[in-house]
């Protein structure tokens, strides 16, 4: 106007409490890191390449789907390494290349982008491409099968195919502290209990995940165990062994509370966590498959719309 | 990149308090000029009644337009330098005077009598410091039932009505005795932060309402709703329920001049600058934004932000020459380096708007109509109108995502709606 200097006129608030989304990613990030690590130490160099390859492709497929939908390149925000590196944590450290980059590929172009990217997604994006993939190609995902070359110092048996096939006596030689510190085979960051748990403080910690939908669907789990372990305890592994494996702890810290499928009310969330809980344990004991919860987390992901409904009464609104 | 100041997190916003009474407030001069914006548009300059080159003495009351009452006190001496049209957020017409100031000072005389009616304050005070919003009353079945008198300023960091309320007491008590009689108005409450009605000496308001320190008790619904214990219909004002608030610094402006028999026309308001640090200052009506920044020595350069008003409701202006006007209660200058922008980056649905929102607003659900123009279904579907425009959902949200500037062009929309509506059926 009168001057050379323009001041910046933009509208209220003209303060921000300076969080963004890209911290988030890169906190959850970090927060896998634990259990990634000791999948590593586990799995040795092949695990370091399908975690690699799963990050690095996941980038990939975001920047050409950024490109072809002719949108701002988002990689920067974190999000697409988060989602291959969560890919990479379930799957076995044998898993062949090419399976890891169609994985990656599900995820982020069939799980997000095609619902419209970042946010708008119904479903946790990986939870859908492994699906896929287990649907399609089942024997590369099999733990018993994929993981048979190592030799380990603990049972290389995936507890969970014990459990369904033999009953509870067969895992009696699981401790929990034993599952808890990775002693367990599995996909390559989603067996170490202690890590995992960590991560998942320090995101609860940080407001990034919400402590609602993890508790809730840890003491369901909890529960729904504990009644069928009580109802036959021969053919039933007890609570504890259902909460150290399988997907159990990566889905409480890492694939239920992804924040675009989940919901943001406190009375919906408990029922997403606690409905996931159930569902998880009705699959793991009655259903077909070994573990549920990716199963699980899809179907809560489904009802998630409808739970959110569930609000309370805003000021001033006649009832 | 952000200062402490600027990343408090959201559940620890509170509302900072004038501990001892500060020192009275500097007072800022203009250098030349001042500037009276009037709510009226201009279309053409035969509608003036006052032309370029009139003289005109401080204090004294001038109707520019020929045709229309609205009027505003000048608080220099000088002549008109040139009469404009302005236009002001959402669309506002203005029309600006400007007037330039001569070397001395005259002062003009005041009027003859003031009287405790509700026409004799219209006609003479509806421009005074603090703008009480007389039109309230004017409505002949208005319905006011309560006065309230916001010792407390709704946003953050200003400071100005806490402080009238801490150092004008007995101007406010007599400006409430005026209004008491003028308006016949029922009941009359002072609201005033919750630490500071311990102490409090006698008034001549009815009672005294504490307001919470967390960000946005001062609001006036949440005030309604806190202190009366009523809590106001969505679609419904707080004057439609009855509550009519007037800020402190009206109540005292009206006091004075009762006292003094003058037309007030000194503005008091708080001074932030980019430190952060508060000022109570004083500057007359038409000040130049510009003065009061150099009174106080306060550098501006490219890409600071200006705003008038407080950091979460306020207006930023692009003119430093810009007045201060009698509803001016906050001058907040902000670092190119702590602005924060606003992006395009989608709602990731995290929910934290949710549970910052005071009134319980789906915020996340809000926003997707919002940002789709589809006003009606949000309002409808998730309550819009409980929305108390406190920007506490814009302050948290990790996308960036302008909500509040959503909410507000939604309010504004809608609002034109309706009139074109109510015009169409007449």
């Amino acid at each position: 106007m009168r001057s050379e200097k323009m001041f910046i006129v933009s509208h209220a608030p003209f303060w921000h409490n300076g969080s963004n989304v890209a911290d988030r990613h890169y906190g959850m990030l970090m927060a896998a890191m634990p259990a990634v690590a000791l999948g590593i130490v586990h799995y040795g160099m092949s695990a370091v390449a399908v975690v690699a390859l799963a990050v690095s492709t996941a980038i990939f497929w975001e920047w050409l789907m950024c490109r072809i939908s002719k949108r701002p390149v988002t990689v920067a925000d974190g999000n697409a390494a988060l989602l291959g590196l969560l890919f990479a944590m379930l799957i076995p450290a044998t898993t062949p290349w090419w399976v890891v980059m169609v994985g990656t590929l599900l995820t982020v172009v069939i799980g997000l982008h095609i619902f419209g990217g970042i946010g708008s997604n119904p479903f946790h994006p990986v939870a859908v491409a492994m699906m896929m993939l287990m649907v399609s190609w089942a024997e590369f995902l099999d733990f018993n099968a994929a993981l048979v070359h190592y030799n380990f110092t603990f049972n290389a048996v995936f507890p969970l195919s014990l459990s369904k096939n033999f009953g509870s006596a067969a895992v009696a030689d699981f401790s929990s502290l034993n599952l808890l510190l990775g002693r367990q085979v599995g996909g390559i960051g989603s067996t170490f209990g202690l890590g995992l748990i960590g991560g998942g403080l320090y995101l609860m910690a940080k407001r990034y995940i919400r402590w609602e939908i993890c508790l809730s669907f840890l003491a369901s789990i909890f529960v729904t165990a504990l009644a069928f372990h009580l109802a036959a305890p021969d053919q039933y592994a007890g609570p504890m062994f259902h909460l150290l494996t399988g997907y159990t702890l990566i889905g409480a810290f890492f694939l239920l509370p992804e924040s675009a499928s989940s919901p943001v009310n406190p009375i919906p969330m408990l029922i997403y966590g606690a409905g996931a809980g159930i569902m998880t344990m009705l699959i793991r004991n009655i259903g077909n498959y070994y573990d549920g919860v990716l199963l699980a987390v899809l179907l809560m992901n489904l009802v998630n719309p409808l739970l959110d409904k569930i609000r309370p009464k805003a000021l001033g609104k006649v009832a | 990149m952000m200062n402490n100041a600027f990343s408090r997190p959201a559940n620890a916003i509170h509302y900072e308090l004038l501990h001892q009474t500060p020192l009275g407030p500097q007072h800022v001069s203009s250098s030349g000029t001042a500037t009276f914006l009037i709510e009226e548009k201009l279309e053409r300059q035969s509608q003036l009644a006052i032309k370029v080159g009139d003289e005109v003495q401080t204090g004294q009351k001038i109707a520019p337009f020929a045709d229309r009452p609205a009027y505003f006190v000048s608080s220099v001496t000088g002549t008109v330098a040139a009469v404009h049209p302005q236009t002001g957020d959402f669309g506002k017409q203005y029309t600006a005077i400007e007037v330039t100031l001569s070397e001395t000072e005259e002062l003009a005389e005041g009027p003859e009598t003031l009287e405790p009616t509700l026409t004799c304050l219209n006609e003479w005070l509806a421009g005074t410091p603090g703008k009480p919003p007389l039109h309230l009353f004017e409505a002949v079945d208005h319905g006011i039932h309560t006065l309230v008198v916001a010792g407390v300023d709704a946003d953050l960091l200003v400071a100005t009505n806490q402080y009238i309320i801490k150092s004008e007491m007995h101007a406010i008590n007599r400006g409430i005795d005026v209004l008491k009689e003028a308006t016949g108005v029922g009941s009359v409450a002072i609201a005033v932060p919750r630490d500071l009605v311990q102490g409090f000496g006698h008034t001549s308001a009815d009672t005294l309402k504490a307001v919470a320190p967390e960000y946005p008790a001062a609001q006036p619904r949440l005030i309604v709703y806190e202190a009366f214990g009523q809590e106001i219909p969505a679609e419904k004002s707080c004057e439609e329920m009855g509550y009519a608030f007037f800020s402190a610094e009206a109540v005292a402006s009206i006091g004075k001049a009762f006292d003094s028999g003058r037309l007030p026309y000194e503005k008091t308001l708080t001074l932030v600058d980019k430190n952060g640090r508060k000022n109570i200052i004083s500057a007359r009506i038409g000040t130049p934004i510009a003065d009061v920044l150099a009174a106080h020595r306060i550098e501006t350069g490219h890409k600071d932000r200006l705003i008038l008003g407080g950091p979460m409701t306020g207006f930023a202006i692009y003119d430093e020459q810009a007045p201060i006007e009698a509803d001016t209660d906050a001058i907040l200058v902000q670092d190119a380096a702590d602005v924060s922008l606003v992006s395009d980056y989608p709602c990731v649905n995290c929910g934290e708007c949710v549970r910052v929102c005071p009134t319980r607003v789906p915020v996340n659900m809000l926003v997707r109509f919002l940002e789709a123009g589809q006003y009606e279904d949000g309002a409808e579907l998730y309550d819009l109108y409980s929305c108390v425009d406190c920007g506490l959902c814009s302050f948290v949200c990790i996308a960036r995502i302008p909500i509040f500037q959503y909410i507000r062009l939604a309010k504004y929309e809608l609002s034109r709606l309706t009139e074109a509506e109510a015009s169409d059926a007449q």
